[in-house]
């Protein structure tokens, strides 16, 4: 089967809906018990978006945004991309390990508390798209990127280019209750395992 | 005489005449390829992608590649005016964003990606005359045909003009 993006139907995009919505939802219930507070999460958004377009998707290519990257693997294959505003990642910081940041400079022990909430939030996301479907999914050790979005973003942005010109992602937002941290979960699966995931879920 | 700024995007090339200013934000592992030629005052930029578009079948896209893009380039520079035997290089970008504990071949495309464009400009003999690639950071560059100069800022790795 040959996959057009531009010719999902509303059955299979409600269903990728459902995923995010499922697999956020875990990811984000996570985050507020490790950080005790309470998280709201928006309706994950399915887009389909061309290349140029993914680097613009935070607000401007240049803007500098904490990125905790890791690889999916197994049954299905992909992408999962945490993404933060500096703003957040300090207060997420400050929240979590206390104390005050102002600037954008993070000490080791900031760096891996980071990339340890992308690794508690991909493998809650991952362990319930597992539970789901019944597939098999291996998640990488996170890593993590400082810098412009664009430059972040251009990582999957490549993987996709290797197999098309246009980009499918899942995505949710979600902020803290008083909206100090907001954030950014994007679940970008490969396309050859995109067939596999529709017909494991009964909409191929 | 007002300079129009072009933001070149991923997989794009643009060739202009001066007065111009082509800008490509928040380069990572892609390379920024910019061509001069200073005698027609004709600059080129692509942001490319991959290495080869040998590789992979959907390649229909030939800016993404370094193999088809810099071709696709310099012609386009050249029905504008520029002479290629006169065009000279500038190359940015090429960063790994992400390092890994596990050495992944798709991870280290910034590092083919300048690897596969030095080669392309090689085979056209243009001069590669200034650059600034690899590390692990991001890249804004701003390329003037005014005098061929390329602006590169940088979070936390200073600002420079090569």
């Amino acid at each position: 089967m040959e996959i057009n993006y531009e010719n999902l139907n509303s059955m299979q995009l409600d269903v990728l809906k459902e995923l995010g919505n499922i697999g956020a939802g875990n990811a984000v219930t996570a985050l507020s018990k490790m950080l005790d507070k309470k998280i709201n999460m928006e309706v994950p958004q399915v887009r389909i978006l061309e290349l140029a377009e993914v680097s613009e998707i935070f607000g401007g290519a240049e803007v500098p945004v904490t990125g905790i990257y890791l690889r999916m693997e197994g049954d299905i294959s992909g992408n999962i991309m945490f993404l933060l505003p500096m703003e957040s990642s300090r207060v997420l910081l400050d929240m979590l390990m206390g104390g005050y940041r102002d600037g954008d400079e993070f000490d080791d022990m900031d760096l891996s508390a980071l990339e340890e909430i992308g690794n508690i939030l991909a493998g809650s996301y991952t362990s319930s798209l597992a539970a789901l479907t019944g597939m098999n999914i291996r998640v990488s050790v996170p890593a993590l990127a400082i810098d412009m979005a664009g430059a972040v973003l251009s990582v999957p942005i490549i993987q996709f280019g290797h197999m098309g010109d246009s980009v499918m992602l899942i995505e949710t937002h979600f902020s803290e209750g008083n909206k100090h941290v907001k954030g950014n979960l994007l679940l970008i699966p490969d396309v050859e395992s995109f067939v596999n995931l529709l017909e494991k879920l009964g909409v191929a | 005489m007002t300079v129009v700024m072009t933001k070149i995007g991923i997989a794009e090339v643009r060739a202009a005449k001066d007065p111009a200013v082509l800008v490509t934000l928040g380069l990572g592992s892609c390379v920024g390829v910019c061509l001069y030629d200073s005698r027609r005052k004709v600059i080129g930029m692509a942001h490319i992608m991959l290495p080869s578009s040998k590789e992979i079948k959907n390649n229909a896209n030939k800016a993404k590649f370094a193999d088809t893009a810099i071709v696709m380039l310099i012609e386009e520079m050249e029905a504008i005016g520029a002479d290629r035997k006169s065009v000279t290089a500038k190359i940015a970008g090429g960063a790994q964003m992400f390092s890994f504990k596990s050495s992944n071949e798709l991870l280290r495309i910034g590092e083919r990606n300048v690897e596969a464009v030095r080669r392309e400009l090689s085979r056209h003999r243009v001069e590669i005359v200034a650059e600034d690639v690899g590390g692990n950071y991001g890249r804004t560059i701003e390329f003037f045909s005014r005098d061929g100069s390329l602006s590169i800022r940088t979070i936390g790795h200073g600002t420079k003009v090569i």
